[in-house]
């Protein structure tokens, strides 16, 4: 085992996700911490962009395990490379960013190789060279630091959490590893819906919720619209998810998406602890509801008391004229 | 085609919980505790399952003795019979030792399909079905909303929701299954299923019965330990803008440009 962190990086069509780049920061970090260097790992097929991307992130060196075995998602087959990349790097930690496929994937390739693995942190630092990481539990009622008795280990963060690094550095080099895949039991054969913003939601910076109050699908209009003005993605309580106004790949909470955006608007949700469990991280939180004693108001930095078809419209306006 | 279906049910607190630290640990007199909510979601798939096609449901729970009223919330629903896991030597573990107590129980139980909560909703780790997955050398899917097996019995075709994408995922059977939120919605007890639960079988199982190796299980196992539990950080107290609706939000565009230099 080296001292050297491998940050799996992750993308989807458009190239790679911002969290691959976050990972790199963190890995930065840990790395002067325990004297060892920064390694990043492309998986795919066809991820030749995606790998240029990365060789340019500051890193010593980029793996890549570029297979039409993997083109089509396939947990076993995935988690397979990755345990052969790993093998042959030798990292004290691997860290993955904390979406659905980097908590599938890494726990499918820790329980190949036997490796402890951390989920969902929010910080990770070397205290009397152990790896101490800070991951939320209970929905965010509770914090909790946990150590790694021993390296390696493996660790997924969530996006957002630091910012990401600039992908400007001169090229690092890249090694490709040849995989060897046996053919999968279990593999994604279509994508019914795509991501649909161009904003994911647990990256984006910026998010503008509705909830209940925004009473009808219809509703969601001034929400999305504030959202598009934003740059930002648009979320939703469950409330109204369940109550079938909007698709529930955009619910925030505990059943829905953990999002730590810069800033967070919830306009019409009231605040439920469940709700709270998806978004309570959040930079900078405003509240737009109108029942003052709403329990939103009590986490929010900014709160509005008001009818949301009218505070939102007229913010919208605002912000626009601020260019 | 009939089902043999184990599902893998964790008991936690109810999500409206307060919860109270002590020691850092979580203070659980006067909590109430349910089946963990996803994998509930997974049991009312195996049980409709069964429903249709004939076979068993099986709930597994590894937990302390006082898990058992718990468990019997799962056979009053329905399951047919209950295994649960409980030795203090197997306590005090991670997700990996978990994971591995929990496959060496599914050794010892024939199953076309497992079922599992796609996290658990107090330590949220996501990891155990998956590394139960990897241990017993089967195919996953993972956050399942919608689940139809072939009409041979041997493979299935899943909808899968992540990231905000929904794929359709094949697999073939025996395969391990974790539920997302819209797999359906689950369903009461009746008073006949909750009398009922009191004389369906629930057997224990210690690490002698699981035949496992104690140094690989419980603390000495684990990989990773807690250092410290607290509370959240507690947010700043925040500003109540007044003003009507215009006033309100020329103020709030205000703040979040200058003050909190957000946008
Ligand atoms: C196991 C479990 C998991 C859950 N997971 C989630 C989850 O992931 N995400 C989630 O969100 N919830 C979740 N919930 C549900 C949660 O408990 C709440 O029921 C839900 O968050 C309520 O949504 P809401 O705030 O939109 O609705 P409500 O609580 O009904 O609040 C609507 C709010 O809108 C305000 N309002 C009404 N009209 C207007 C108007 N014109 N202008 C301004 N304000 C207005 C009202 O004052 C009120 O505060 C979960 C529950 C359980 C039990
Ligand atoms: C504060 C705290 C922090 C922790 N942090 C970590 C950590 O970072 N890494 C780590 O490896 N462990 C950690 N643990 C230990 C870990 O939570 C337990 O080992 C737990 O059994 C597995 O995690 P989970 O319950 O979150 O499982 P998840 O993987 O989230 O559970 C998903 C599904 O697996 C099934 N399942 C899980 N547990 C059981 C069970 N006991 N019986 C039956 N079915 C079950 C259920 O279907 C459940 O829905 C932590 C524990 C605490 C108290």
């Amino acid at each position: 085992m080296s001292n050297n962190i491998l940050i799996v990086a992750e993308g989807r069509a458009e190239g790679l996700k911002k969290v691959s780049f976050e990972l790199v920061n963190t890995a930065q970090q840990l790395a002067a911490a325990l004297g060892g260097a920064v390694e990043g790992v492309v998986i795919g097929s066809n991820v030749g962009a995606w790998a240029e991307a990365l060789v340019k992130a500051g890193l010593a060196k980029v793996y890549v395990a570029d297979d039409a075995g993997l083109g089509a998602f396939a947990p076993e087959s995935f988690a397979d490379a990755l345990a052969q990349v790993i093998k042959l790097a030798q990292p004290a930690i691997v860290l993955f960013g904390a979406t659905g496929w980097g908590k599938e994937v890494s726990a499918r390739t820790a329980a190949k190789l036997d490796w402890g693995l951390v989920t969902d942190c929010i910080a990770a630092h070397v205290e009397n060279g152990a790896l101490v990481l800070t991951r939320p539990i209970y929905s965010g009622k509770a914090i909790a630091q946990v150590r790694a008795k021993s390296l390696p280990v493996m660790v997924s963060i969530r996006p957002n959490i630091v910012p990401p690094v600039e992908a400007n550095n001169p090229a690092a080099p890249i090694e490709k590893v040849a995989v060897t895949l046996k053919e999968p039991r279990a593999k994604v054969v279509e994508t019914v819906v795509k991501a649909k913003s161009k904003v994911d939601l647990g990256e984006a910076n910026i998010v503008v919720s509705g909830g209940r109050g925004v009473k009808g699908p219809e509703g969601f209009a001034p929400v999305q619209e504030l959202a598009d003005t934003l740059g930002g993605a648009l979320g939703a309580s469950r409330a109204a998810v369940d109550a079938g106004w909007i698709d529930y790949t955009h619910q925030v909470g505990q059943t829905g998406k953990t999002v730590a955006p810069k800033l967070y608007i919830a306009a019409g949700i009231s605040g439920a602890i469940q709700h709270l469990a998806g978004m309570s991280s959040s930079k900078v939180i405003v509240a737009i509801n109108k029942d003052p004693d709403a329990p939103i108001f009590k986490i929010a930095d900014y709160g509005v008391v008001g009818d949301l078809f009218q505070v939102l419209p007229a913010l919208n306006g605002e912000i626009k004229k601020l260019g | 085609m009939a089902f043999n279906i184990v599902v893998l049910l964790k008991r936690v607190p109810d999500t409206e919980s307060k919860i109270t630290l002590r020691d850092n640990a979580v203070v659980t007199d006067g909590l109430n505790f349910v089946l963990d909510p996803y994998a509930e979601y997974g049991l009312e798939k195996a049980l409709q399952l069964v429903e249709q096609h004939g076979g068993k449901v099986t709930a597994v729970l590894f937990g302390p003795e006082d898990a058992k009223e718990t468990i019997r919330k799962a056979l009053a629903v329905g399951a047919d019979e209950a295994i649960h896991i409980v030795d203090p030597a197997l306590e005090g573990g991670d997700a990996g030792t978990t994971a591995r107590v929990l496959a060496a129980a599914l050794k010892k139980i024939p199953f076309d399909m497992v079922w599992a909560g796609k996290q658990a909703v107090d330590d949220d780790n996501a990891q155990v079905p998956v590394r139960v997955a990897e241990l017993l050398d089967l195919p996953h899917v993972n956050s399942v909303i919608e689940f139809e097996p072939a009409a041979d019995g041997k493979a299935a075709r899943c909808v899968r929701e992540v990231d905000g994408e929904r794929d359709v995922m094949v697999t073939s059977l025996p395969a391990v299954f974790t539920a997302q939120q819209g797999l359906g919605e689950v369903r009461y007890p009746s008073l006949k299923g909750i009398m009922g639960a009191k004389k369906k079988p629930i057997t224990d199982w210690n690490a002698a019965a699981l035949g496992i190796d104690p140094a690989q299980v419980g603390k000495a196992g684990a990989r990773v330990e807690i250092l410290k539990l607290e509370p959240p950080p507690a947010r700043p107290p925040g500003k109540i803008i007044p003003g009507d609706a215009e006033t309100a939000a020329k103020e709030l565009a205000r703040l979040l440009h200058e003050e909190a230099k957000v946008i």
